[in-house]
């Protein structure tokens, strides 16, 4: 082997080849620039019908369908023209996420539950794209959508008790935190596993139009997971089958540590995959609640009238760690954030509902202290039913139900030995608040 | 591949309710019998729309029911998976097929990571009550990719029920009911035996069904419960556990040596019918567990831990297995890797001399 490693190049006087490792711009203490970076400007992009051939939309999967430009002002076709009070309650959704997202961080902190993940900075990615959709029509979230579930009203204590597994926990203690699911909300069940979610989504859309349905299916998941194998099936299936579903990309640079890179982003954009598959593409900025929403509604439109399938990539920001397990300081310069080009998806819409005269700062910050209050309180309704590790839990044999519809002998025999180990561990009874 | 020409029920014209058909007519019936009833069921799969599948099992079901209830898909055993995940969620209940069990690999992330346990995950709010059909089993020159058994991957995951049909009859009962089931079911088809039973002698001419008793299928609906074994053969002497195809090999075995056993086919893996294993052991006294699959970790693993535990005070004799090599499947070493005759007959000695 030693002849052959002093022999440069094996093939003889063919040159070596080289393997391309891609590398982030930034790292920990580098100054950040992203001047380079086209981000073109609001208003300038073409917004075709919505029953156009997929191939007609080449540039639009290159581009950035922008709507609020830095005048605070709404630009071009892509304006979707709502009304003041439609605004408000997008911002309004938008600033009581980001107040559940600090206080839930701050309960993980605390000790009060295992595990967080924010979604700061991509608020409008959540909120915005989902309030473009029917109430029914059904959602296939990753991790980061938490908007979704509070743009449909979920309460709010039913998150806290999911994120706390507590006794009034809808899943039983048996998810991971922020894991959630609601069929009562057309929320489908969160699971760990990557991409997964996509060609689910892609199946509950062929449903839908196998049984003549008109409800419409959207997926959501980030850049780093289109690299699964999952997501391939999901556009191969979603074109083939001209299912009616959205397939949401969001782009927000970081996968862990791993930048986009790893996921392809060095060489074309993740809208630009949409083309070689024959699925209308589009590239929004993600931190423009305004584009997010016209987007989803375009693809909504294309998907309910049977034109198809639609990718949507939103380019957008991580502005926090990947979740409470997770330090960017180790791998990320702290400068992107506050030099990311495209701003700060809440702070955006706010100047543009003060720019139309219909908001103010004072009202903004009313507005803030309500959510913050909102959330304070729920997080005390929820602490009623347990945080985590504290006994008021599910009782043991809830472990064993829902594996299937009816226990079989099994799960019997295992659920009496789980019970008997409680009362050898806790003849007196398991104490209940005190940690156990 | 052999299994691949029978098109229509070979009727013996002997009475009109002793219709007899082989083990793909009766999936057959089974698929377009639930076709009919549950407007919610969905057959899919690669090859299985216009063209019927390649073993036929769904042959002439597009024509009669319609392109949006019966339909190909692309090749992608994730996405076939994955797609029937979601419908379920709609609340269909999809009956995909994966062509062959050596290729339902892509597709288990999907299966295991999500149908298995979206029901648990969800408390309830979303099910997968979808079936997965899918040919399995050696015995036909299938090579590495066409011949394996790989049950034990899924009996393993907590969530999915496992089911093998062995004879025509119970084909159709059971994939009716694993079809109604609203867990997700594996259902595995010994193609080996789709045309008919196989006692093992790969030299003899093929049996055809027509001529075992268990090839008269009723028309119409009927169910078999998942989760109960039948009894083959009521003997003393000792108990042999078996499913699929080695089934009917144990069977020829013991008949060929006039030794009288209880022989069990198993029919559902998960949930496992432990009474009737229990009873028969107790009997017995002796247990002979026979599987294609390969030895280390196999389901004749864990149903040997369950005699031992179980009937320990009750055995004459250490519980034996036999089952295929811990090797891939062999191609032209097909019949020294197939549990044949031989070894099932060596292990019933050896049993039996304890």
């Amino acid at each position: 082997m030693a002849d052959r490693a002093e022999d440069a190049g094996k093939g003889g006087n063919k040159p070596a080849l080289s393997l391309h490792v891609p590398e982030p711009k930034y790292r920990p203490g580098d100054a950040v620039d992203y001047s380079d970076l086209d981000v073109g400007e609001p208003g300038k992009q073409p917004r075709p019908d919505e029953a156009c051939d997929p191939s007609e939309m080449r540039d639009l999967a290159y581009g950035l369908v922008r709507v609020l430009g830095d005048d605070n002002k709404a630009h071009g076709p892509w304006d979707p023209k709502l009304d003041a009070e439609t605004l408000r309650t997008m911002l309004g959704h938008m600033a009581l996420v980001r107040a559940f997202d600090e206080r839930m961080f701050r309960g993980q902190r605390q000790g009060k539950t295992s595990f967080y993940m924010k979604c700061t900075g991509e608020e409008a990615t959540s909120v915005a794209a989902s309030m473009a959709l029917a109430s029914d029509d059904m959602v296939f979230p990753s991790y980061r959508q938490q908007g979704v579930l509070i743009a449909r009203g979920y309460p709010l204590v039913e998150m806290i008790n999911q994120i706390y597994s507590n006794k009034g926990d809808k899943l039983k203690g048996r998810q991971l935190p922020i894991m959630y699911s609601s069929r009562e909300h057309s929320f489908f069940s969160i699971s760990g596993n990557l991409a997964t979610q996509t060609p689910q989504a892609v199946g509950w859309a062929m449903a839908s139009a196998i049984k003549g349905d008109s409800r419409i299916a959207a997926t959501w998941v980030g850049e780093g997971s289109t690299a699964e194998g999952d997501f391939h099936s999901a556009c191969t299936f979603a074109t083939v089958y001209n299912a009616p579903v959205i397939l949401n990309v969001i782009n927000n640079q970081w996968a862990i540590s791993s930048f986009s890179g790893f996921a392809g982003a060095e060489r074309t954009t993740f809208a630009a995959r949409a083309l070689g598959y024959g699925l209308a593409g589009l590239r929004v900025d993600g931190n423009d609640a305004l584009a997010c929403f016209a987007a989803q509604r375009w693809a909504a439109n294309r998907a309910r009238a049977n034109a198809g399938p639609t990718l949507i990539e939103y380019f957008t920001y991580r502005a926090e760690g990947h979740s409470t397990s997770d330090d960017p300081s180790g791998y990320r310069s702290a400068q992107e954030r506050e030099e990311w080009p495209l701003g700060d998806p809440v702070m955006r819409l706010k100047r543009h509902l003060i720019e139309l005269g219909e908001w103010d700062e004072e009202r903004q910050e009313k507005m803030d202290a309500e959510c913050a209050e909102r959330v304070k309180a729920a997080t005390k309704e929820a602490e009623k039913n347990g945080i985590l590790g504290h006994g008021l839990h599910h009782p043991f044999h809830t472990m064993f139900e829902d594996v299937y519809e009816e226990l079989p002998w099994h799960l019997e025999e295992q659920a009496a030995q789980a019970i008997r180990e409680r009362e050898i561990k806790w003849p007196e009874g398991r104490p209940q608040g005190g940690k156990a | 591949m052999s299994q691949t020409k029978t098109k229509t029920a070979p009727k013996t014209g002997e009475t009109s309710d002793e219709r007899r058909i082989n083990m793909i007519e009766a999936i057959n019936d089974a698929l377009d019998i639930m076709l009919e009833r549950d407007p919610d069921v969905i057959v899919m799969g690669e090859d299985v729309g216009y063209f019927g599948g390649v073993f036929r099992c769904t042959a002439g079901l597009q024509e009669k029911h319609g392109k949006t209830r019966v339909f190909d898909t692309p090749i992608s055993e994730c996405g076939i998976i994955g797609v029937a995940v979601g419908m379920g969620a709609y609340g269909l209940r999809p009956v995909p097929e994966i062509q062959f069990a050596d290729y339902i690999y892509p597709g288990l992330d999907q299966l295991i990571s999500e149908a298995a346990r979206l029901r648990y995950r969800s408390a309830n709010d979303y099910i997968a009550p979808m079936t997965v059909r899918s040919p399995f089993g050696g015995g036909i020159f299938g090579g590495q990719t066409h011949s394996q058994s790989p049950e034990a991957i899924f009996t393993h995951v907590s969530g999915l029920k496992t089911v093998i049909p062995s004879t025509p009859y119970d084909a159709k009962g059971l994939l009716i009911s694993a079809i109604e089931d609203n867990d997700p079911v594996i259902f595995f088809e010994p193609k080996r035996i789709y045309n008919g039973p196989f006692s093992g002698y790969y030299d003899k001419p093929v049996e055809p069904w027509k001529r075992h008793k268990d090839s008269v299928v009723p028309e119409g609906y009927y169910k078999i419960p998942l989760g109960k074994a039948r009894t083959v053969t009521d003997g003393e002497e000792l108990t042999i556990l078996a499913y699929g195809t080695m089934v009917h090999v144990a069977e020829a075995v013991c008949r060929e040596k006039g030794v009288e056993a209880h022989i069990l086919d198993l029919r559902t893996l998960v949930p496992l019918d432990i009474e009737a294993i229990e009873a028969s052991v107790r009997k017995t006294g002796r247990c002979l567990i026979v599987h294609e699959a390969t030895r280390t970790s196999g389901f004749g693993a864990e149903l040997s831990a369950l005699v031992t535990e179980r009937c320990f005070y009750h055995l004459e004799a250490p519980v034996e297995r036999v089952t295929g090599f811990d090797t891939p499947y062999p191609h032209s070493l097909e019949w020294a890797y197939f549990p044949g005759p031989v070894r099932i007959g060596e292990a019933i000695d050896k049993i039996l001399s304890e």
